[in-house]
């Protein structure tokens, strides 16, 4: 079934909740993301910010709810045509996920070739405008992915994600076990290749820079153990402005990075003191 | 006393529950890989698989074919030796090989060397996100990964299992013939007449079944692989295991139904055999 699509709701999760062996990781989450709009999405490790990622281009189906991507719920969709929709995506994985077994040209080559989109030369001309874009130089093409730094691997995942123009990108934890200066570039990229393209960016990450940097809305989600059980997962939506600002302490010590024991405040999720 | 047996049921009925739910998905798997076959192989899949299925193998199956064969002949000959029918071991060695020892030993062999390789690097690429990688890029993963695989091993365990035959019938005749001075001539004349056509055709038919068993188990265990390095490892083992079981069940099944065909075809037993029998 169809339901309208506005720029408001491209993509959307209408109280979606997925279990994995009889335990639940994600409960009742409901929000819209507006097309052309940066939203990161944060929240400590094991609340299911990358389960989110896959549901939203159906790598995982819900237990229970509803995905909707341009108005089409993905559970409604047969085979050949999720295929299609899938193709309006790119996705930018933890560890850069590139075939081992190819060369770096070979890799971001891809989905041209599988998809017989252009000749090989065309081929070549798109790889390497790609390639230079991510800042990598053509002497790389030749590599293989074991030869590459890990902020090298993600550049050229970047490259690859790129390569079939993709309306909507999904960058799992894009910064995660990079330097300072390389996480920078990143981020960079992130803001670069909005600017170069009218896409829609779901950002999962820990690093609160980039949130900075990158973000036009973060969501929060808390692992559900932590909850009781009929307190929304989803503790957190708004600016970055908004979440500096941010009443509940979960909020502020993820933001913080500060590991403290269970209070009656906590208990009550709101700050007695200011945030340092 | 009635709970505790209770709890007993209950347990092995899970177990049978789970052993079901793993052949249906395994059946499942079967099938959607199987029916991939319907487009060709991507571009740039098989030439590399071919090659490692195939060529990286003729070592390991010449070998162990013709020190199969020499086994045999050192065995058996004492005993022929003794009753003076020296001459009839090339009778023992060759059915024996190319009924039965060749197709088992070079599917036993690749289901080592390949089955293992196949379960950990597919468990390797399902646990660094390559499949999904694959998936996001519009691509099968049973198309691209699990066909080539299939076919490779389909196309080439018959070819190496005439390769383990030939080095198999090899080695025994070098034994028999060179060390135990076994007369050439009628070593070869006695063989030819034990050897049908049917039996060659069999054991060259068996193969392609093996081929099909240990390429889909493999994948099928590298692809459902858990997450990490004991994963992976576990996949191999498991993809090996299997494999090796499904080649002896098959045998025996294959063996079943040929024989009852070979009856049903030729009641008489009157196949054309290479010479006289």
């Amino acid at each position: 079934m169809d339901y309208p699509s506005t720029n408001q709701n491209f993509l959307s999760l209408q109280n979606v909740g997925i279990q994995f062996n009889g335990v639940d990781i994600l409960r009742n989450i409901t929000f819209d993301i507006p097309k052309g709009q940066t939203l990161v999405v944060i929240g400590e490790s094991g609340c299911g910010k990358t389960v989110l990622l896959k549901l939203l281009i159906s790598l995982l189906q819900p237990s229970s709810g509803k995905v909707l991507f341009d108005g089409q719920d993905w559970c409604t969709l047969d085979g050949k045509r999720t295929n299609e929709q899938r193709l309006r995506f790119g996705f930018l994985f933890q560890g850069a996920a590139l075939f081992d077994s190819l060369t770096v040209f070979d890799n971001v080559a891809f989905g041209l070739r599988a998809h017989s989109i252009c000749d090989e030369k065309e081929i070549e001309k798109l790889v390497l405008m790609r390639v230079k874009e991510v800042g990598m130089k053509e002497s790389v093409l030749g590599k293989k992915p074991a030869e590459l730094s890990g902020g090298m691997k993600k550049r050229i995942g970047l490259a690859r994600a790129l390569i079939l123009n993709p309306e909507v990108m999904l960058y799992d934890e894009p910064t995660t076990g990079l330097d300072p200066i390389m996480t920078d570039v990143i981020n960079e990229l992130i803001l670069q290749t909005r600017k170069n393209m009218p896409v829609t960016s779901i950002v999962v990450t820990h690093e609160m820079r980039t949130v900075q940097k990158v973000a036009d809305r973060v969501i929060m989600f808390s692992p559900l153990p932590r909850l009781k059980p009929n307190e929304p997962q989803m503790i957190f939506d708004g600016t970055t402005e908004e979440l500096f600002k941010a009443p509940d302490i979960r909020v502020q010590q993820f933001i913080h990075g500060e590991a403290k024991e269970r209070t009656q405040e906590s208990d009550n999720h709101l700050i007695t003191e200011e945030p340092k | 006393m009635s709970e505790a047996l209770g709890k007993e049921i209950k347990s092995a009925l899970n177990k049978v529950s789970k052993a079901f739910d793993a052949l249906g998905d395994f059946t499942t798997f079967s099938a959607l890989s199987l029916a991939t076959i319907l487009k060709k192989p991507s571009t740039g899949t098989m030439i590399p698989i071919c090659f490692r299925v195939g060529v990286q193998s003729v070592p390991v199956v010449a070998i162990t074919g013709m020190f199969i064969g020499m086994v045999m002949a050192i065995q058996v000959y004492s005993q022929f030796q003794s009753l003076g029918m020296a001459t009839q071991m090339g009778q023992i060695i060759n059915v024996s090989v190319i009924k039965e020892l060749g197709p088992v030993l070079a599917a036993t062999m690749l289901a080592g060397r390949i089955g293992g390789s196949m379960a950990a690097e597919l468990a390797t690429m399902r646990v660094t996100e390559q499949v999904d990688a694959l998936i996001c890029l519009g691509v099968n993963p049973l198309h691209y990964l699990v066909l080539p695989r299939v076919l490779a091993c389909v196309l080439l365990i018959p070819i190496l299992t005439v390769l383990a035959n030939f080095m198999g019938v090899f080695g025994g005749s070098m034994v028999c013939t060179e060390i135990f001075k076994v007369d050439p001539y009628h070593y070869w004349q006695n063989s030819r007449g034990h050897i049908q056509i049917w039996d060659l055709s069999v054991g060259l038919i068996k193969p392609i079944f093996f081929g099909a068993s240990i390429s889909l188990i493999s994948c099928h265990r590298g692809m459902n692989s858990r997450a990490g390095a004991e994963g992976v490892g576990k996949a191999a083992t498991s993809a090996f295991v299997w494999s090796f079981m499904s080649i002896l069940v098959l045998d025996f099944f294959l063996a079943l139904f040929f024989n009852n065909l070979h009856q049903f075809l030729w009641p008489d037993n009157s196949i054309k055999t290479f010479g006289p029998k």
